[in-house]
């Protein structure tokens, strides 16, 4: 039973006091208004039976208390309850209709609010289902996209402006795999992973240009800007690398429009090492084709023209007929020995793209300028020419040329002028012969390798020049009656204008739709590392196995696992994981710890070549351990032998985990992933530790900002704390 | 007096047949197998015409030209270069440094001799 309402008994006691009260009122009136004979009458009528006066008192209580109680339930009660379950409804997802009770107004309430209630849940139901539907589109658009890019037969790496990774596919992977210099333990995931750098593997002034020449592209309205560009690796092979923007988009109340704004690029890398050999190849055989059988035929043709002479003497005739035997010879056993080879030769070319003669120039200027501090004029010539060029190699070139000028002919001031003569692209850097200057200094210049700063290319001028079929030379010119020397350098044109304007197919249906990620958010890390939130950092979480405790006293590494974090999401993909031959004997002792045994090492790279190769996988990132001195330890000792230094920042899981659970016993791993509730797969492997240190890593970052630790410089404060506080425990 | 004509080739078999041609044109005729002896013939003999090779041993046919054009007691030196490269960047370059024709091998003997003829006869 309900304890009785409070109210219920205030009301009682109030009704029964106003009676009482009105009873000891009605008796003064009386004894006041009768006469003492009167009132000793009505004493006497009431005489003994004041106990029934109070009985009916008491007794016309009951039916108060009745009364009230009701009024109680059905006006206070009723709308308190249905405040607390319309509470109740708001607070939770609970789906009930209040329950109609009380008075009526107190019912139609109940009625209202339940149609709110239903109003509410099919609200809910809408929208769950829109983004159900949104993000079943959005997963749909995403294995269209990874379908798509591992189909494709090239490399393709999606980089924002800051040249970090955010896509890439596996055939990318794989290339960068035969890139790398040691390829096992971190499967080229050392050059090739999200997050990381373009720049560690491609040129990032190549790099930088490109995205220049299509700023420039799109600027001037160019419907699809792309470059492409050529590159050498450190091991020596040929990139040919397609560069295409991610433009941003604006939207208004019209719908979404692609800007000018370039917030990515889109990189397709293509090995053309192979191809560009048996080009080279086939250029030879041509070559000795053609400028070898012109002069055979040359000659063989002269001696027949003059045999067909009347008079010629019969000792002539003989040694004519001798040379055309001999010529005719030597062509056929020349085509005998090409026959074999000029199959070999594919079709491929040094990429050129069309570059408008004005851009080239501007770009040259620039160069000029800020490499060489040289004063750098443009002459009126026919700057809407459009010519066919590689410009990077071709700028270096010019950058060449220019700098010996200034170097053996002390020249300040140099003229660009661009052109077309003949059917011919030219572009001329001209300067004024100094008087006493050697003339014929520059004759040797475009046969020597390119030299940049203090950069000395494998190219030559001539190279570049043969690349673009083109030539150079030293010429004079006379202007308003000045002797000038120029070198020209003839270069193709391009084909009559190719990049129509953009209005012309500007239909964004027609491209495909699976870039709305939200990929390019993250452009621009201007924050120095100790500010940057610790949600968007890249972390390198590792793990060692060692031969005993004391690495100072001679105990080596013979496991190295690690994995990256980007994002907040553990890439277990993109992990390290590889043993090291320690040199030296394994303790007995700790094979049943780690599982290693002599056996297992042999034969594995040795420290030296492993650190390199680890330290590439860790670039750009903060470097994560559990109990994180002893594993720096570990790699720091080994500075001096293997040449790479371990500077990154370091995070220690077992002091973050101190500083969120302060009040627990154990930071041991096993301890903290199970608070976690994370399961151990190869506890004391390398990788295994490797991976749980992740996953804890992700599970202490939303607690450390509880307590208010949100960066990594307030991070590393905060355990440099508890560090010295455990110490001084 | 007979004009004096310097044939400058690596290519043995064609001095053979030019020489006689041009001989039987009437001129007096000399031959240089590379570029240095070339050199040193012009400016021995100060022939007034040369025919040279582009592509020599030693010094080019092109170096030849830009010596020859550059040094005021050779100037007027008519120069016929014969090339066995033909491409326009070959050409459009023989001609920028001073060729007054460019000739590509191979070639129709007849076409070189009226090309030498024309440009002797120009001179007088």
């Amino acid at each position: 039973m309900r304890p009785l309402d409070w109210r219920l008994f205030v009301g009682v006691a109030i009704v029964g006091l106003v009676c009482l009260l009105w009873l000891v009122v009605a008796g003064i009136l009386l004894w006041a208004v009768l006469d003492p004979r009167d009132w000793q009458t009505v004493l006497e009528a009431l005489g003994g039976k004041g106990g029934l006066l109070l009985f009916l008192w008491a007794g016309s209580l009951v039916p108060t208390a009745a009364a009230l109680r009701h009024l109680i339930e059905h006006y206070l009660r009723a709308p308190a309850k249905l405040a607390e379950e319309a509470r109740l409804l708001l607070e939770t997802d609970a789906q009930r209709l209040p329950t109609p009770r009380g008075s009526a107004e107190n019912r139609r309430l109940a009625e209202v609010i339940g149609q709110l209630v239903t109003q509410r849940e099919a609200l809910r139901a809408e929208m769950d289902q829109r983004v159900r539907a949104a993000s079943r589109q959005t997963e749909l658009e995403k294995n269209r996209l990874a379908a798509l890019m591992s189909e494709l037969t090239k490399s393709v790496v999606v980089c924002n402006l800051d040249g970090r990774i955010l896509l890439y596919n596996n055939r990318a992977r794989l290339q960068f795999r035969r890139l790398s210099r040691q390829p096992t333990p971190a499967g080229g995931a050392e050059l090739m992973g999200l997050g990381r750098s373009i720049y560690t593997v491609l040129d990032r002034k190549l790099v930088n240009h490109a995205l220049e020449n299509v700023q420039r592209r799109l600027n001037r309205g160019a419907a699809a800007p792309s470059a492409e560009f050529v590159t050498a690796t450190q091991s020596g092979k040929l990139l040919r690398v397609h560069m295409t923007p991610v433009r941003d988009v604006e939207s208004d109340d019209h719908g979404a429009r692609t800007t000018d704004a370039v917030t990515g690029f889109v990189l397709l890398i293509e090995n053309i090492t192979d191809d560009m050999q048996s080009h080279a190849e086939k250029n030879r055989i041509l070559t000795k084709l053609t400028e070898g059988s012109r002069s055979a035929l040359a000659n063989a043709r002269a001696a027949a023209e003059v045999l067909e002479l009347p008079d010629i003497p019969g000792q002539l005739r003989e040694r004519l007929l001798a040379v055309i035997r001999e010529e005719v010879q030597g062509l056929s056993r020349r085509l005998d020995e090409l026959q074999p080879t000029s199959g070999r030769a594919l079709r491929s070319r040094w990429p050129l793209e069309d570059m408008l003669g004005e851009d080239l120039i501007e770009a040259a200027v620039q160069l000029l300028e800020s490499e060489l501090e040289l004063a750098v004029d443009v002459e009126r010539g026919d700057r809407d020419v459009w010519l066919r060029v590689e410009s990077f190699t071709l700028l270096q070139a010019v950058l060449h040329l220019a700098g010996r000028l200034r170097q053996h002919c002390g020249v300040r001031t140099l003229t660009l002028r661009v052109g077309k003569q003949s059917g011919q692209g030219v572009l001329d850097l001209i300067w004024m012969p100094c008087d006493g200057a050697n003339d014929k200094a520059q004759l040797g210049w475009d046969d020597e390798p390119i030299q940049v700063g203090f950069e000395t290319l494998s190219l030559t001028v001539r190279d570049v020049l043969e690349r673009h079929g083109g030539e150079c030379w030293v010429e004079q010119e006379v202007d308003d009656a000045r002797h000038r020397c120029l070198f020209r350098l003839l270069l193709p044109l391009a084909a009559a204008q190719e990049e129509l304007p953009a209005a012309t197919f500007m239909r964004h249906e027609s491209r495909p739709e699976y870039y709305d990620f939200d990929l390019f958010r993250t452009t621009e890390r201007t924050l120095s590392l100790d500010d940057s939130p610790l949600t968007e950092l890249a972390y390198t979480v590792f793990d060692t196995e060692t031969t005993g405790l004391n690495p100072a006293e001679g105990d080596e590494i013979i496991q190295i696992g690690a994995v990256r974090i980007v994002n907040g999401k553990v890439l277990r993909q993109e992990f390290f994981d590889q043993l090291v031959d320690p040199k030296r004997v394994i303790p007995a002792a700790s094979i049943p710890i780690h599982g290693i045994t002599p056996e297992i090492v042999k034969g594995q790279p040795t420290i030296e070549t492993v650190l390199p190769t680890f330290h590439g996988f860790c670039e750009d990132t903060v470097l994560v351990a559990h109990n994180a001195a002893f594993d720096m330890r570990c790699l720091q000792l080994k500075e001096k032998l293997t040449g790479v230094r371990f500077d990154h920042p370091v995070l220690d899981t077992l002091l973050l985990s101190a500083l969120v659970h302060e009040n627990q016993d154990s930071h041991r791993l096993e301890a903290i992933a199970e608070r976690f509730g994370l399961t151990i797969i190869g506890r004391h492997t390398a990788i295994g530790d490797a991976m749980v240190t992740a996953e804890i890593l992700v599970k202490l970052i939303p607690l450390l900002a509880e307590k208010g630790i949100h960066t990594l410089g307030q991070a590393r404060a905060a355990t440099r704390k508890t560090y010295y506080a455990r110490v001084n425990y | 007096m007979a004009n004096r004509v310097l044939i400058a080739d690596d290519q043995a078999n064609l001095l053979i047949s030019l020489e006689y041609l041009l001989q039987r044109e009437g001129y007096e005729v000399s031959l240089a197998r590379d570029g240095d002896q070339a050199m040193e013939l012009i400016r021995q003999q100060q022939p007034d015409l040369v025919v040279i090779d582009a592509t020599m041993p030693g010094q080019s046919g092109f170096e030849l030209c830009q010596q020859v054009r550059a040094d005021s007691g050779l100037r007027h030196i008519r120069i016929v270069m014969l090339s066995a490269r033909a491409r326009e960047t070959d050409i459009a370059k023989g001609k920028a440094l001073g060729a007054d024709a460019y000739i590509v091998k191979p070639f129709s003997t007849g076409d070189l001799v009226n090309q030498v003829r024309q440009l002797l006869g120009a001179d007088r």
